[in-house]
Formats: C-alpha cells, sequence, structure tokens
C-alpha cells in the first residue's frame, strides 16, 4: 500500500522530480565512470613510467572523490528538502486523515528508496557504457594501443559508488524522517499561504553597498591578480575572504538596484511584460541571494579549474615539443672540495667513464654534441646585475626574480654546435664581446636591460663587453619547459680549461622510426645506467651524473597532463551539474508557485509568445547572473594561476578558456534549456 | 444594433453517457452603455456563460457577437488580441499581481497594449482619481482592504477603455460597507463614461445597482427584469420576488 502510494507519488510529481533524477543519474554516472579509471585501464600496453602516473591518477580520483560525495550528498539534502518543501500541503491532508508521523516518514522513505535504486540502476548503466568511450580517451592520451580491449565492467567502481550513493540517500532519509517528525499539521497546512511581503530594500543602501562590494572585490582582484610585490599566504586567504563576502553583499544590493534602476527608465518599464518579468527577477534574486553567492563561488572554480587544467597539460606537452630538441641529455661531473670555491661540482669526462668499462657513448648516436660549461667563482645573477638587480626585478612576476642563482658559461664554438643540432640560430661573437642565452620566464626581459646599458663583465681575467643589445632567448640544455635562467657566451679565447665545469652529452639516435628510437632509448639508457653504476674515480671523491630524454620527458608530460585534465573535469563537471540542478529547482519551483500569475496574464490578453519571452528572460537571468560575475572572478584567478603556477602554466589561456566555454555552455546552458523548457510547460495553460 | 448579442449557446461538459448541460441554449443581447447583472444559483452556469463571453472558455454551439465579430470563431493569437483590447475583467479574488504595486497592476493592463509610457501615466491616475485610489497607488496588493484591491482592479479592468466590462462576482469577498462603495463606482463608470457592464453575482442587493437582470436557472434563461424608472429600493424587491419564484439556494445567498 505504502510503496503504491509513494509510487503513484512520484509519478504525479514527476516534474518536480525530473530535473532531481537527471541531476543523480548524472552524478552516479560520472561518480562510476571516474572511479573506474583503474579497472578500464588495466588491460592497456604502457610503460611502467605510465602505470605509475596511471595508479597515482586513480588515487588521486578515489581522493577527490570523497570530496565529490560531499559536494554531492550536498546537493541532493538540498534538493529533497526543497521537494520536500513543495509537498508541506500533501503531507498536512495525511495528517488529516489519521496517517502517523511514522506512516509518512515510512512514505518518504519508500519513496527515497525508490528513487535511489533507480538513479543508482540507471546512472549505472548509463556509466558503465560511458566508461568504455573513457577507456579510448585513457588509451588515446597515453598513446597506448587498444587491441587488447574488451568490453570492462568495474566492481569495485559498482560497489563504491553504491556505498557512496547509498550513504547519501541515507543521510536524506533520516533528515526527512527527522523533520517529519519535527513538524506541526498547522504550519504545514498555512505553508501555501504565503502573504509574499515585498520589501523594496532602500536603495541609497543598496548603492553604497554595492560600492564597497565592489571596492572590496577590486581590491582583492588586485591582491591576487596584479599585486605580486607585497603576495603571502595571508593576503591571498584575505582576498579569497573578501571576494566571498563581497560577492554576497553584491547580490544583495543587485538585487535591490536592478528594479530601481529599471524601474527609474519608465518607457522601458512599463513596456510589455518587463514591470511583471523585472518584479519576478527581483524577488527570486532576493531569495536566493545566499545560493547565489554559492553558485557564483562554485561556478568560479569550475571556470577556473578546468582551464588552469587545459592550459597546464598544453603547457606541458608543448614544453617539451619546444624545449626538448634532442632524444638524450646526460650530464656528469665530479665532486671537488678544493676548497678555494664553492662550485664544488668540476670537470669530469663522460668519455673516462665509459672507457673505464671498455665502452664508448659515441656508438649508440647518430649526431651529438659533447662539451661543457665553465665556471667563475661567484658569479651570479647578483653579481651581473649589481647595484640593479632591485631596479630588474622590481616590477616583474617571475619566481625567478626571487631568487639569485649561477651563472654559468659556454665556448662559443660549443655553443654554435648545440644551436646547429638543436637546429637553431648560431651567433658571431667578436674579441672581447660576449652573448647572454636565457628562456626562463621574465629573464630575458631582465638581461635586455642590463645588455642595452653595455654592463661589462669581468670573467676569467678577461673584461668583456655585450656583443649585442638584446639576449638570446635559448637554451644549452634540453628540459620539459624553458628553464634556462642565464648562460653567458664567451669567444673561445676568453676561458681556459682551469675554470671547467660539468660535462654535457647530447645527442640523436640512429634510429628514426618510434620502435627503433624505442629500443635505441632503452640500449643507450642501459648503458649510460651501467657505466656509471660502475665508475670508480680516481681520487676517490664522489661525482654526480643525471639522465633525461625525450620519450621519458614527453611520457611525463602527457602522464601529467593526462592526471591534472582528469581531475579538472571530475570537479568540474560535478561542480556544474550542481550549480545547474539548484538554479533549475529554484527556477522550476518558482514557476510553478508563480502559474496563477500567468493565468491571469492570460485572461488579460497577453500573448503566449510574450509570457514565454518573459519565461525566458527570467530564467536567462536568473543563470547568467552568478555567471558574469563568475567570469569576473576568474579572469583575475587566472591571472594569479598563470603567476603562483608560471613553472607549470606556460602557456596562454585562449584555447583551454575556449575549451572550458563550450564545456560550460553544454553543461550549464543545458540546464538553463532544460529550465526554460520545463517553466513553459509549467505556466501552460491546463486544458 | 447591439453591442454584445448571444445566439442560442449551448456549453455542454462530460460525455456521452454523462451530459451536463452547464449553459444550455442561452440568448440575449446587449446594448451600448448597459449595466447588466446576470442572477443564478451556485452551478447554475453564470460563471459559464460569462467565461463564454470572455472566451476564456469555448462554446459547443452557438454564436456570440461582439460589433458583428463572431467571437467563437477566434482562435489562438486572435482570442488573446480580443481580450486585450476589447475587454477588461474584475474578478472575485481580485487577481491583482502581488509582486507589482496598484499603480503598476493598473499600468499592466496599458502595457501589455503597447502603450507608451507617458500615455500611460496620464491614464492610471486619471482612473485611479474617479474610482478614489490616488492614495494608494504606491502600495502592493498585500498592504490593501479587500475594497481597495477590487477598486485597483476595476481601474486595471477599465483604464483600456474596453468595449465590454466584465465582473465575476466582483462583491464576493467584500464587506458590505466596500461593496457598496464599489457598486457606486460602478455607477458612476456607467452613467458617466457609458462603460458596458455585465455582472456575474447570486447576491440581490448587488443585482440591484444593474439596470437589467437576467436570472439564469440550470444553465437556461429563467427570467429578465429592467429597472426602468425604480429606486434601487423598489428593483431590490422585485428581484427578490423572482429570487424567491427560483427557491432555494439563492434566497440563502441573502
Amino acid at each position: 500500500m505504502l510503496f503504491k502510494i509513494s509510487l503513484s507519488n512520484i509519478r504525479k510529481s514527476i516534474k518536480d522530480y525530473a530535473i532531481y533524477f537527471f541531476t543523480l543519474v548524472l552524478g552516479v554516472a560520472v561518480f562510476y565512470i571516474f572511479n573506474a579509471i583503474e579497472t578500464q585501464t588495466a588491460f592497456l600496453r604502457v610503460s611502467d613510467d605510465q602505470r605509475e602516473l596511471i595508479h597515482i591518477l586513480t588515487t588521486a580520483i578515489s581522493g577527490v572523490s570523497v570530496f565529490i560525495a560531499v559536494v554531492l550528498g550536498l546537493l541532493i539534502v538540498y534538493a529533497s528538502r526543497f521537494l520536500m518543501k513543495r509537498r508541506n500541503k500533501e503531507f498536512a491532508l495525511y495528517m488529516m486523515l489519521g496517517m502517523s508521523k511514522r506512516k509518512i516518514s515510512a512514505l518518504l522513505l519508500c519513496e527515497t528508496v525508490i528513487i535511489g535504486i533507480g538513479s543508482l540502476f540507471v546512472g549505472l548503466m548509463i556509466g558503465i557504457g560511458l566508461s568504455q568511450v573513457m577507456s579510448a580517451v585513457v588509451a588515446n592520451m597515453f598513446e597506448a594501443d587498444m587491441n587488447d580491449y574488451k568490453f570492462t565492467v568495474s566492481g569495485s567502481a559498482i560497489t563504491k559508488t553504491i556505498l557512496y550513493f547509498g550513504i547519501m540517500y541515507a543521510v536524506v532519509m533520516l533528515r526527512s524522517g527527522f523533520v517529519i517528525s519535527k513538524c506541526r499539521l498547522i504550519t504545514l497546512m498555512n505553508s501555501g499561504k504565503r502573504s509574499e511581503k515585498i520589501t523594496m530594500k532602500n536603495p541609497w543602501l543598496c548603492v553604497i553597498v554595492f560600492l564597497i562590494s565592489a571596492a572590496v572585490l577590486i581590491w582583492a582582484y588586485h591582491t591576487v591578480g596584479w599585486d605580486f610585490e607585497h603576495i603571502n599566504e595571508k593576503r591571498i586567504g584575505l582576498a579569497i575572504l573578501a571576494g566571498i563576502v563581497s560577492t554576497f553583499f553584491i547580490f544583495w544590493s543587485v538585487s535591490g538596484m536592478l528594479l530601481r534602476v529599471v524601474m527609474s527608465a519608465k518607457g522601458v518599464y512599463h513596456r510589455g511584460l518587463n514591470s511583471f518579468t523585472f518584479r519576478q527577477i527581483s524577488s527570486k534574486i532576493n531569495t536566493t541571494i545566499a545560493s547565489m553567492t554559492v553558485i557564483c563561488l562554485m561556478l568560479f572554480v569550475t571556470i577556473c579549474t578546468l582551464s588552469t587544467a587545459f592550459t597546464i597539460r598544453n603547457s606541458l606537452n608543448k614544453g617539451v615539443e619546444d624545449n626538448f630538441p634532442v632524444d638524450f641529455y646526460g650530464r656528469f661531473s665530479l665532486h671537488t672540495h678544493d676548497g678555494t670555491d664553492d662550485s664544488s661540482y668540476r670537470t669530469g669526462n663522460i668519455d673516462d667513464v665509459y672507457a673505464q668499462q671498455n665502452m664508448s657513448i659515441y656508438d649508440d648516436f647518430d649526431e651529438y654534441c659533447h662539451f661543457h660549461d665553465y665556471n667563475e667563482s661567484n658569479f651570479t645573477f647578483d653579481t651581473f646585475a649589481g647595484d640593479r638587480k632591485a631596479e630588474l626585478t622590481g616590477g616583474s612576476m617571475s619566481i625567478y626574480a626571487m631568487m639569485n642563482f649561477d651563472i654559468s658559461f659556454l665556448k662559443l664554438s660549443d655553443y654554435n654546435a648545440i644551436m646547429e643540432l638543436y637546429g637553431q640560430k648560431q651567433i658571431e661573437l667578436g674579441d672581447g664581446e660576449y652573448a647572454v642565452s636565457a628562456n626562463a620566464a621574465g629573464l630575458p626581459a631582465m638581461y635586455d636591460k642590463l645588455l642595452e646599458d653595455s654592463t661589462e663583465i669581468t670573467v676569467f681575467g678577461n673584461t668583456l663587453k655585450p656583443s649585442s643589445e638584446k639576449c638570446i632567448i635559448s637554451s644549452f640544455y634540453p628540459d620539459i619547459q624553458a628553464s634556462n635562467t642565464g648562460t653567458i657566451i664567451v669567444p673561445d679565447n676568453a676561458v681556459s680549461e682551469k675554470y671547467r665545469g660539468v660535462d654535457y652529452f647530447v645527442g640523436n639516435y640512429k634510429a628514426t622510426d618510434k620502435n627503433g628510437r624505442e629500443a635505441a632509448e632503452k640500449t643507450a639508457r642501459d648503458n649510460w645506467n651501467n657505466v656509471m653504476h660502475r665508475y670508480q674515480s680516481g681520487a676517490g671523491n664522489g661525482f654526480m651524473h643525471g639522465l633525461e630524454t625525450r620519450i621519458e620527458a614527453a611520457s611525463n608530460a602527457i602522464g601529467i597532463g593526462a592526471l591534472v585534465t582528469f581531475l579538472g573535469l571530475y570537479i568540474g563537471f560535478i561542480f556544474l551539474v550542481s550549480c545547474g540542478a539548484i538554479l533549475a529547482l529554484k527556477e522550476l519551483s518558482e514557476s510553478a508557485d508563480s502559474m496563477p500569475r500567468y493565468t491571469m496574464l492570460r485572461k488579460l490578453g497577453v500573448e503566449e509568445r510574450e509570457i514565454s519571452r518573459s519565461i525566458f528572460r527570467q530564467s536567462g537571468i536568473f543563470f547568467l547572473l552568478p555567471l558574469l560575475l563568475a567570469c569576473l572572478h576568474s579572469y583575475a584567478g587566472m591571472r594569479f594561476a598563470k603567476i603562483g603556477l608560471d613553472l607549470l602554466v606556460t602557456d596562454n589561456y585562449t584555447k583551454p578558456v575556449i575549451f572550458t566555454a563550450i564545456i560550460l555552455i553544454a553543461i550549464y546552458g543545458g540546464y538553463f534549456l532544460l529550465t526554460f523548457l520545463g517553466s513553459k510547460a509549467i505556466v501552460k495553460e491546463q486544458k | 444594433m447591439s453591442l454584445l448579442r448571444i445566439q442560442n449557446i449551448e456549453k455542454y461538459y462530460g460525455n456521452r453517457s454523462n451530459l451536463t448541460k452547464a449553459v444550455d441554449d442561452i440568448s440575449f443581447s446587449v446594448e451600448k452603455g448597459e449595466f447588466t447583472a446576470i442572477m443564478g444559483a451556485s452551478g447554475s452556469g453564470k460563471t459559464t456563460l460569462l467565461n463564454c463571453i470572455s472566451t476564456i472558455d469555448r462554446v459547443t454551439a452557438g454564436h456570440i457577437f461582439l460589433e458583428d465579430q463572431d467571437i467563437t470563431q477566434l482562435k489562438g493569437r486572435e482570442l488573446n488580441k480580443f481580450r486585450r483590447d476589447k475587454l477588461g475583467f474584475i474578478f472575485q479574488d481580485f487577481n491583482l499581481m502581488d509582486t507589482l504595486t496598484a499603480y503598476e497592476n493598473i499600468a499592466l493592463a496599458l502595457s501589455i497594449q503597447k502603450r507608451p509610457a507617458k500615455d500611460i501615466d496620464k491614464a492610471v491616475k486619471n482612473v485611479a482619481e474617479q474610482l478614489g485610489i490616488t492614495d494608494v497607488l504606491g502600495k502592493y496588493p498585500y498592504e490593501m482592504s479587500g475594497g481597495q484591491k477590487q477598486r485597483v482592479a476595476s481601474a486595471r479592468a477599465i483604464v483600456t477603455e474596453p468595449k465590454l466590462v466584465l465582473a465575476d462576482e466582483p462583491t464576493g469577498a467584500l464587506d458590505s460597507k466596500s461593496s457598496k462603495m464599489l457598486l457606486e463606482r460602478f455607477n458612476y463608470l456607467n452613467r458617466e463614461h457609458n462603460a458596458t457592464i455585465i455582472m456575474v453575482t447570486h447576491d440581490s442587493f448587488t443585482a440591484s445597482y444593474a439596470s437589467r437582470v437576467l436570472f439564469i436557472k440550470d444553465g437556461k434563461l429563467f427570467n429578465e427584469i429592467i429597472r426602468g424608472n425604480d429606486s434601487r429600493r423598489q428593483f431590490f424587491d422585485k428581484i427578490i420576488n423572482v429570487v424567491t419564484l427560483l427557491g432555494g439556494d439563492v434566497s440563502d445567498a441573502l
């Protein structure tokens, strides 16, 4: 009997429940898809490094899932509380007919169970279907082959989804049971008779609050996005807090001002349904300021997370492409303790290391450069910049500007040979001249200033002057990103081997195709590790060596990029769905409450087209307002991310922002469309 | 030529096995400037009749002509346009927008006719003066008394200068003092502005303000009396007599 009533209740209020159910299904599906990645990727043939990265990815996802579950849980509790409020009349009727509170609770329990099981089932079905697509995406990202692919269902992800959502539904049931046990018949009965009081806020107060909030917000933007000299954790925290509070008060004041502004333009206000439309919007915003604030902040987080994640991924991939122009990069140096300078890694030759094992590094490579750099004791950026350091770094947002670092030297002939290998521009130097090469963010500009003033340097007993006013944007060593903080290139006769520093070897394998290069890499790597492992330095000193390869760098970049992208998508998607669902529920119930108003408008002879335009505007502004402010927030947020993460974010934001916008329009816009169509259907004349 | 001609209209509800004739072959006409009351017991079909005239409901058979236009043939957008431009409505429960002030409620009727804003202001103030609601124009419905609300609703109905004002139990939710005040305003509008009013009521006192009363019983026209030169008191007595003849329900409502 109870079950029958529950079922018919759900069927009856299907319009209210549809979007709730839809959101639950989406939530379940997304939850499953991301948690099933581990199982889905088990069959992929990937390298050990990538397997490790996938493992990190899945661990991160299960960590984030807890947070996601909390967000979804709050959404579900909010939505169910909301749907319950709409049914107060119905509960009052049950109570009047003598149904006990326990029975009503049982009824609600029954309904939640039906909806819960239904949403879990449908969501898991969709999730299992889409996770097959996800496998392909992961395989594509890690460039793995999918030959062994077969349809996979992840039991652990199913268990986890059911467990997490089961807990959420249990919380909802407990909550609604509690609410029912506390409520009183008379309040339930009177809940429908709302005597809506329209309190117009004092317009001047609104203007003042708005101006103050705007000023505080601008301060917060400035602090995180522009004022990098004084930035510290305390100020960032304060700016975030100020941002949240001012967001709330901006909505508070806008809800009061918007109407006033439109009202003052009599020609606009008294045109068609405008007066009605704007009153509706204003009262809607007035009653949902807190939700609007939360939604705005969630949208802000979503936009920043998604676009930054995509940018990081692009930056990493592009970084490897641009900054790792050779297959193999090894370095070696002896650890010397001569006590005369603090540059303790000096001399050493890779050839000697190989020679000890009767091997030669040159066998593995088609083209290569073997060279070393030179160091002058205590020649650092500060030495170079002298008393102009503060002036140079003052306006810079770069992390490098805050540090001091050694500057090493290269012989002109070595530099040109390296550039030839990299396929980059070679340079010429006259006697007594030097050039500077750097590519780390912000540094070339600083060097330019020094070079423009023909700053002379005295190194290795020579005094040199700049050959050009421009710093060369290049790096002699490969890396996954532009990280050369400065190398000075001097004529061959200006250095002596006495100042010899680290020994470097860069080269390309003989093989040209993918498989050949992988095989060559394995040989070269094994050889390198082998000789380094067995090496005994003559004096018994320690030594250091390092090896990086293009293939390894690329797969790391892909892996980290994938990690960041997946987490961004996961969080972004759930946040967008939550925002959309809250707004949609609010708007739809608002439309249901306003139905008599639309009936009256029809009696007054308002055309359907006008009514649907009014509904469109109402939902449009309702959805657009938090988005607009979130976009403003995001602009400052992205500027902050660009600086705060300047080692990771080197690529520009344009494409990721467009991509984020597409996702946003698809999901948030989809909810808007559903809301608009739903509202239209609700207020449609029932015949 | 009559302003409104109603020819043999019928309105049936239900299906073949259980047919309800809410309006059963009613014909009458209303001249321009007439104040007509339609009386009948609950369920007699008077509201259905009004809904048919106001095009809110469709007739099953028959024709309704307003100035030679057959409004039973109107469809979709023409219907809305007709209601917007030719009719004014007053409802028992006022049907004011609770989110709008009195001024805006009255202005809404004009703004949906796409009148320019400066005309709207003049028209609203003018009609407010006639109905004695100038001092409540800035108030919201919840801040007004029932009588004030109904006068605002009346102002909204006549501000567009409609051909026909339709009032459905306008005094149904008002106390007797407010009723009297409202009805006197109706008389004033009828007299001074030559407004044509059709009012549905089950209250004889309310009906006695009209110049002519039609009685409906079980969906059929039962009787018709015209005030002529009678005083309101005499007319009221005549109405009571018919109501007594009608029997039952209506007299209870007194």
